[in-house]
């Protein structure tokens, strides 16, 4: 089984990811709400006072009704929005064309020890290397257009698509199998009806993750080869010291991470609804 | 796996080989053909010799070395915090309930967003590289330390306090130990992603010398060796990283089955 131990060591930047809580404080929910807002309202006075009363300057931390104004201002205008949307435009075409060549990978490699023998250590040693180290390599390769995006947002999901997926369907109980076996199901069956849905959950671990680091890769080569593009936007407002502009920006890629991990929840309750059930 | 017959004669051990070294053929031939006259298509016997020079002048030392001392230096900063801020966190629940909000909120945003702020608060320097290195070593430290400590099955501490433990010894002899794979499984991510981060800082503000630095020249002479040489060093130092504590949890926490530390 010595190809099944050297599946579980961690790859880098991707396999296993923050846990999500299990424990939920019980009290009522309006005073959770105000210890929860207790800090971050501290924090605001504090830097309000610190602007209102000159101790840093605007360069370094703007003031919070400007970084509030620039913000309604860039979404007034449109800016903001169309920066968004090309840059949602390249996470979801990279992750989609990751996510498909990485359940293809992992259920081959699942399915196949011979696969798995030949391709899993080219395979490993490729996902060794950060997606972020891959950029200058495919900066000269194909170029600073989208093509570039698109294959590194492509690389960031494929890896933990491809390695959660074949770990799940190895994870699959034996049993499960060999029952199907007694029902006589054909290698189709097996797979739609047995596998795939035992191996429901890494499988979406491995998804998770994969939008997480689409999301992660795009922010990158934003920041690094982009004229377009809520990193752009990041960038441009720091090359012009305005870090109003810049607050901003990250104000909205905070709040479009926070709404994918939103949504991808959503997707997981609904994917293992059936789990429920069991508990 | 022990009963798979196949037509294939090739030794299992053996079998890996087969696809990085075929490419390498390929590489090597369409290299040696002369398919192009492109700048981009070195040999790999180029990128070997690349290697050589480097290694002799120093100058793939230099970078090397300055990248880890920042991400040695990144990872011990952000860790400590992230093991005191996580422990607290799951240990107590007023500062759940006034920092957790606040924190999960901060988590969301994209961990390389932080460098044009940082840059703007620190500079170039190393400062700012070994701040935002701190900080992505901080948040999966935190996340899984706090997940540990909460992992503690109820009836651990309470056999704990059946035999009078105090809370010194309910904490080193019960607590810790439970929540150890965990906090490892984090200090372990938090290594990949402060490696991430190191390249990431050390390309985005390009002052100074590291391993990112050297990739990063590389592409803006069009050396593709250079690139190429580059990568092949961050996979390695990647592999290595992972090695070193992978083997340090197995010594650790030699009498724990391993799966557990898993989610």
């Amino acid at each position: 089984m010595t190809v099944q131990r050297s599946l579980t060591a961690p790859l880098p930047a991707d396999g296993i990811g923050p846990p999500r809580l299990l424990f939920r404080p019980s009290l009522n929910w309006s005073v959770n709400w105000l210890w929860a807002w207790a800090v971050p309202l501290a924090l605001l006075a504090i830097w309000q006072l610190a602007s209102t009363r000159g101790w840093v300057p605007d360069q370094v931390l703007p003031a919070p009704r400007t970084v509030l104004n620039t913000f309604s201002d860039l979404l007034g205008s449109g800016e903001l929005w169309s920066h968004l949307n090309i840059s949602l435009v390249r996470v979801f075409a990279g992750f989609s064309i990751g996510l498909l060549g990485g359940l293809i990978l992992g259920v081959a490699m699942g399915l196949s020890p011979l696969l798995r023998d030949y391709v899993y250590p080219l395979f490993k040693a490729f996902s060794q290397v950060p997606t972020i180290g891959w950029l200058p390599f495919l900066m000269l390769l194909v170029g600073i257009d989208e093509s570039l995006k698109y294959l590194l947002i492509a690389k960031a999901t494929l890896v933990p698509v491809a390695v959660n997926t074949c770990q799940g369907i190895q994870g699959v109980p034996h049993r499960f199998v060999e029952v199907a076996r007694v029902y006589a199901f054909s290698r189709w069956q097996l797979l739609t009806r047995v596998v795939l849905p035992a191996a429901t959950a890494p499988i979406w671990n491995g998804v998770r993750y994969g939008l997480t680091h689409a999301w992660l890769a795009l922010v990158v080569v934003e920041l690094l080869a982009s004229s377009e593009g809520i990193g752009f936007l990041i960038v441009y407002g720091r090359q012009l010291f305005q870090l109003d502009v810049v607050l901003a920006a990250v104000l909205a890629v905070g709040m479009v991470g926070w709404a994918l991990d939103k949504a991808l929840q959503r997707t997981e309750d609904w994917l293992l609804r059936w789990r429920k059930s069991g508990f | 796996m022990s009963a798979n017959i196949h037509k294939n004669t090739l030794p299992p051990q053996l079998r890996g080989w087969v696809l990085p070294l075929a490419l390498l053929a390929a590489w090597a031939w369409a290299a040696n053909a002369g398919w192009s006259d492109s700048p981009l298509l070195v040999s790999p016997l180029a990128v070997w010799e690349r290697a050589v020079l480097q290694v002799r002048t120093g100058e793939l030392w230099a970078g090397l070395s300055a990248s880890l001392w920042r991400n040695a230096w990144g990872f011990a900063i952000g860790a400590s915090a992230g093991l005191v801020f996580g422990a607290l966190l799951g240990g107590s629940r007023w500062f759940d309930r006034l920092l957790g909000p606040s924190f999960h909120t901060l988590k969301q945003i994209s961990l390389f967003a932080w460098i044009p702020m940082l840059s703007m608060w620190f500079g170039l320097g190393d400062a700012a590289k070994i701040a935002f290195i701190a900080l992505a070593a901080f948040f999966p430290v935190v996340l899984n330390t706090c997940e540990g400590l909460r992992g503690v099955p109820r009836e651990f501490i309470e056999v704990a306090r059946v035999h009078g433990f105090s809370t010194w010894q309910l904490l080193g002899r019960v607590v810790a130990p439970a929540a150890a794979p965990s906090i490892f499984t984090g200090l372990q991510l938090s290594l990949i992603y402060t490696w991430l981060a190191t390249l990431g800082a050390e390309y985005l503000m390009a002052s100074g010398k590291g391993i990112g630095n050297t990739l990063i020249d590389g592409r803006e002479h069009l050396w593709m060796d250079l690139v190429l040489l580059g990568i092949i060093v961050v996979g390695l130092v990647g592999a290595v990283l992972n090695w070193t504590l992978a083997t340090l949890e197995k010594r650790l926490l030699a009498w724990r089955d391993r799966t557990v530390a898993r989610y």
